[in-house]
């Protein structure tokens, strides 16, 4: 199966226009249905990997009320990528690293400022360019942040608190922070040697592959919902930062050294599972409950990172434009996890069950009144943030009450449809690069294949991605957000 | 001899080799080759890196995994690899045989300089999705996919 192979299975249902779903009995061993949110248009692009590799999920023991796929899904590792699946602990359910994904707490950050675009398009060069000095990125790229092993431990226990009592930002930037920046069952003795030596250097280090920091603006039109983008600072033209990265050589180190424990354990909890890339364990075991302990260290690492990446930001825009980052107006808008799996009270079947929810690739979207959220966002619902490509798009949303069933998720980004080596024979990066220069987008990169390897072609079409969103009632939207300047690994 | 394939997100690669030593080698210059041209990374480092196991598989993916671990803990990429294994069977009391793989390498190739090194994707771990080793006829063939 090394080749993408399209092909919708023959006994899926087509339970509405953008809800499909294939039953238990496509696959011996599948204890609930998987479904999957797109549009028509979606699902006939959807990797053939995807229905399989969902099915996978579904088989897993106890798992609640259906394997779920986003409608930027694409085919991964174990789990594809914009899986969603929900365990109840109390029915032997499993918390599994092949469903969280290597990138423990990858996810995105929006920033707003004062700034509009007729201040920033002419200074666009000279602002990538101070960005790439106070932000590390690529292969190899060590942070400025110095940390000794302890304070080390301390960063996985705090996360973003750290930073801020560190001076790596503002005390309002935790309360907008999912759980606020700090998953608070972090337990730094469940992290190997190995783990914190791959991590004590990379605090605010952007990475590569996907990930990116990029400029972007707003258009009049494609602010959605006015009163609540004018609490949040938002405006026609205005110039906002958005941040994509995780938690580095450390999370990975975690998922890998995990994955490993899991494979051996499986034997004793008599466990069999379809893939060895979900290797899991009971929630309520030992070894589930060291993973959840060392995965929430990894989260609190990827917050602390985006803080100390956000910091630099305000840094570089401060040197640029001469004005102090309060002055600029830089405030957070919201920073979300893709990639974690966490404790959530949801109903099933009319009863409130304490559930372990799973998300790979896909964005927690709490509507208005949850108790989880922070007091700005009760009212008004979390803010999500979703990254298109480099070059068309990427929006905030809103969580929505609607989105019950898919324990209040939306989609992540625009979700990849053409391989990386592909992209690599077919693109060439310095041609891209002026391409898009003439689109009005400036971007600088360490790696030229990396660059060809993330251009928009690459991508499911952002409209498809939001236009199955919306029609789903997985979130609404805010804002969309175009780009003008781009910086990656 | 390596040769990468196409998988939508991640990175997946195949060696087909003459023998175990030199699978493993080309594994490890494919791993490296993600993150690096290879050419462009000079042999002045020398590291050795010695494991065991019982499996083959679990050997291979060790490797690749310590090469995951050097870079970001050392901040070393190899472009030269040396590898000896040794196998060796262990009779078990019902007469059968089990093997265990003692893996011994030598690495070289220097820190990571993105002024002096083509850099590509950096590599986030090996994963075990599609992972394979096998010998068929007298080839050693292994298939890897690595998340990026």
């Amino acid at each position: 199966m090394e080749e993408k192979k399209q092909g919708i299975p023959k006994d899926i249902k087509q339970v509405s226009e953008v809800v499909w779903e294939i039953p238990t009995s496509y696959k011996q061993g599948m204890q609930v249905p998987a479904r999957i949110y797109a549009t028509n248009k979606l699902m006939q692009q959807m990797d053939a990997g995807v229905f399989d590799q969902i099915t996978n999920v579904a088989c897993l023991p106890g798992i609640v009320k259906y394997a779920m796929c986003m409608p930027d899904a694409h085919w991964g590792y174990g789990s594809p990528v914009g899986g969603v699946a929900a365990f109840d602990p109390e029915k032997g359910g499993v918390i599994s690293p092949g469903i969280i994904g290597y990138d423990i707490n990858c996810g995105m950050r929006s920033i707003v400022t004062n700034l509009t675009l007729e201040d920033v398009r002419p200074k666009i060069k000279e602002l990538i360019d101070a960005l790439f000095k106070t932000v590390p990125v690529g292969v190899g790229a060590k942070g400025v942040v110095k940390v000794n092993k302890q304070q080390f431990k301390q960063v996985m226990e705090d996360g973003s608190k750290w930073c801020v009592d560190n001076g790596y930002g503002w005390e309002e930037d935790l309360e907008r922070t999912e759980s606020y920046g700090r998953l608070d069952w972090a337990d730094s003795s469940k992290v190997s040697e190995k783990a914190i030596s791959r991590g004590i250097n990379q605090i605010g280090t952007l990475g590569s592959g996907n990930h990116y920091l990029e400029i972007q603006y707003v258009k009049e039109e494609e602010i959605f919902d006015k009163k609540i983008a004018e609490k949040f600072g938002i405006f026609p033209d205005q110039i906002l930062i958005m941040v994509h990265c995780g938690s580095r050589g450390m999370g990975h180190q975690v998922a890998t050294d995990y994955l490993q424990i899991f494979d051996k354990a499986m034997k004793k909890y008599n466990i069999v599972i379809k893939d060895r890339e979900l290797s899991c364990a009971p929630f309520n075991s030992d070894e589930g409950q060291d993973y959840y302990r060392a995965m929430a260290c990894s989260a609190n690492m990827a917050f602390a990172n985006r803080q100390v990446i956000m910091h630099r930001i305000r840094e570089g825009f401060s040197q640029v434009f001469k004005k102090s980052p309060e002055e600029l107006g830089m405030h957070l808008i919201y920073d979300t996890a893709h990639n974690v799996a966490k404790i959530e009270e949801h109903k099933i079947e009319g009863k409130k069950k304490k559930l372990i929810v799973h998300r790979k690739g896909a964005t927690r979207a709490f509507p208005p009144g949850n108790s989880e959220l922070s007091p700005i966002f009760k009212e008004i619902g979390q803010i999500c943030v979703l990254g298109g490509s480099m070059q068309t798009g990427s929006a905030l949303l809103l969580g929505i009450k609607e989105a019950e069933e898919t324990f209040y998720t939306t989609a992540h980004g625009s979700g990849r449809t053409m391989s990386r080596t592909r992209a690599r024979n077919e693109i060439r990066g310095e041609r891209l690069l002026k391409e898009m220069e003439t689109q009005g987008i400036y971007v600088k990169s360490v790696s030229m294949s990396g660059l060809a390897e993330e251009a928009g072609s690459a991508y499911k079409d952002f409209g498809d991605v939001l236009d199955s969103i919306i029609k789903a009632k997985l979130s609404r939207p805010l804002a969309i957000l175009r780009p003008l300047g781009n910086l990656k690994g | 001899m390596y040769r990468f394939l196409k998988h939508t997100a991640d990175v997946l690669f195949e060696v087909e080799a003459t023998s175990l030593n030199k699978l493993f080698e080309d594994a490890g210059k494919a791993v490296m080759a993600t993150m690096a041209e290879l050419k462009t990374v000079k042999p002045r480092i020398k590291k050795t890196v010695n494991l065991t196991s019982d499996k083959v598989e679990d050997l291979l993916y060790n490797f690749l995994s310590e090469l995951v671990y050097l870079k970001d803990s050392e901040y070393l990429l190899f472009s030269e690899f040396k590898v000896n294994i040794e196998t060796i069977e262990v009779k078990k009391i019902n007469g059968e045989y089990n093997h265990e793989y003692d893996l011994m390498s030598e690495l070289k190739g220097e820190k990571i300089d993105a002024k002096k090194h083509k850099l590509g994707v950096d590599v986030k771990a090996i994963t075990m999705h599609m992972f394979t080793v096998e010998k068929r006829g007298k080839k050693w063939f292994a298939k890897v996919l690595l998340d990026v």
